[in-house]
């Protein structure tokens, strides 16, 4: 979000500049792609969320929290307080899940707010033109990773609470009766197959468009800069957390649904 | 920008970090909130029954202060009486021993009364017998006036 320092001067060519800081860090051909800086950062943020919270689980101290152990304590809190409200069955997997979402995409997201040349400045100093993303989340297989598991503990939620023939029966007879059943099945799959895409697509299309503000603004004479980014950045501590926020709270809505009979 | 095999390397990282959350941070951290909203819950109870019972102990503390009073009154007006009684007692039977030693010393006086005119008596007579044998010059056959004696005697 700062200047940039890559060996290319953006506005020579905002163009390839642009496309460059989209493109992601690849190995291999077609389906058997792999973007290594969204595997990489992944897997970073989520062994940084692993690690903290082990160190706190370990120290628990009823009398005398910690820092680091309030706060963890507000976010279970208050993840807690969501799932109760909105999830009625009992299930011990939803609420890690819902925290689990809540603070891995927060911090995948987070990580939106380090300057968008960064890598590519670290490649130049090691001598190596590095084009690579480091928000997870600007990559749809992130989101669709995440979107994908929900849909699938949807499927399954709905199976484990009204059996085969309800969820079945659902697809067929819901919502026109059953003399409109082929309409209903189309009406149910868009219904349902909605659900994973919105997920995906929103949290995918927000930080995307972010970066893509960031890059934008990395553009403009130097002087400018910091006379946008820095309230775009501002801004976008809100946009991080909200985005986060409302995937946690979708899932367990659309976990709650699936729980629950029409 | 495309969907790929990055979404299965995603989809394991997630799953890894949903089941790591759930077992190493999620259950400790819930189960310790859970513990402690138990024991604050606790405490606040035994501070309620704390306070009832104190107000219980209190009320039966002045209950017990209040009979403790009305009994040391009870004994004291007691203990009143009996002092009372006593000297009363004391009063009474001073009297009677005043009275007993007073008549016995009066029986005393008088046997000593009598006994002292029985020794006068005796003297006079003797003195009389005396006078009688020193008027008459001769002696008086004691036998033959006894009878006259024992009548001046009983005369004196």
């Amino acid at each position: 979000m700062s200047e940039a320092h890559s060996a290319m001067v953006p506005s020579d060519n905002p163009v390839m500049y642009i496309q460059h800081h989209l493109a992601n860090w690849k190995v291999g051909e077609g389906f058997w792609t792999w973007h290594l800086d969204t595997i990489l950062f992944g897997a970073l943020t989520a062994l940084a969320l692993m690690i903290v919270g082990r160190m706190v689980a370990k120290n628990l101290s009823a009398d005398a929290p910690t820092g680091l152990q309030s706060f963890l304590e507000l976010i279970v809190e208050f993840v807690d307080t969501q799932v109760k409200e909105s999830f009625h069955g009992h299930s011990p997997l939803i609420a890690p899940l819902a925290l689990t979402i809540f603070m891995w995409v927060f911090l995948m997201n987070a990580m939106d707010l380090l300057p968008v040349d960064l890598l590519a400045f670290i490649g130049n100093l090691a001598g190596v033109e590095l084009h690579a993303k480091m928000v997870p989340t600007t990559d749809l297989n992130t989101t669709f990773a995440m979107a994908i598991s929900v849909f699938v503990l949807i499927v399954y939620f709905s199976i484990k609470a009204k059996g085969v023939l309800g969820f079945g029966k659902e697809f067929l007879y819901l919502p026109f009766g059953k003399y409109l059943m082929p309409v209903n099945v189309v009406m149910k799959l868009v219904e349902e197959l909605a659900k994973p895409v919105s997920l995906g697509m929103r949290l995918f299309g927000n930080m995307y468009a972010g970066e893509l503000i960031f890059l934008l603004i990395a553009l403009l004479p130097f002087w400018v800069q910091p006379l946008l980014s820095a309230p775009w950045a501002i801004f976008h501590i809100l946009i991080i957390t909200l985005q986060a926020f409302i995937f946690m709270i979708l899932t367990i809505v659309y976990l709650s649904l699936a729980h629950e009979e029409h | 920008m495309n969907v790929n095999a990055t979404i299965i390397g995603q989809l394991i990282t997630f799953w890894i970090l949903i089941w790591f959350v759930m077992k190493y941070v999620w259950g400790p951290i819930t189960s310790m909130m859970e513990a402690r909203a138990k024991r604050i819950a606790d405490g606040l109870a035994a501070g309620e029954r704390g306070k009832h019972e104190l107000e219980l102990a209190s009320k039966r503390g002045t209950q017990v202060l209040h009979e403790a009073k009305q009994k040391a009154s009870e004994i004291l007006a007691q203990a009143e009486k009996r002092a009372g009684e006593i000297v009363e007692d004391g009063k009474a039977s001073g009297n009677v021993e005043r009275e007993r030693q007073l008549s016995l010393a009066k029986a005393e006086i008088e046997q000593e009364v009598h006994r002292a005119k029985e020794g006068l008596r005796q003297q006079v007579a003797d003195l009389a017998v005396a006078g009688a044998e020193k008027i008459l010059r001769r002696e008086i056959d004691a036998k033959a006036h006894a009878e006259l004696l024992a009548s001046i005697q009983s005369e004196l």
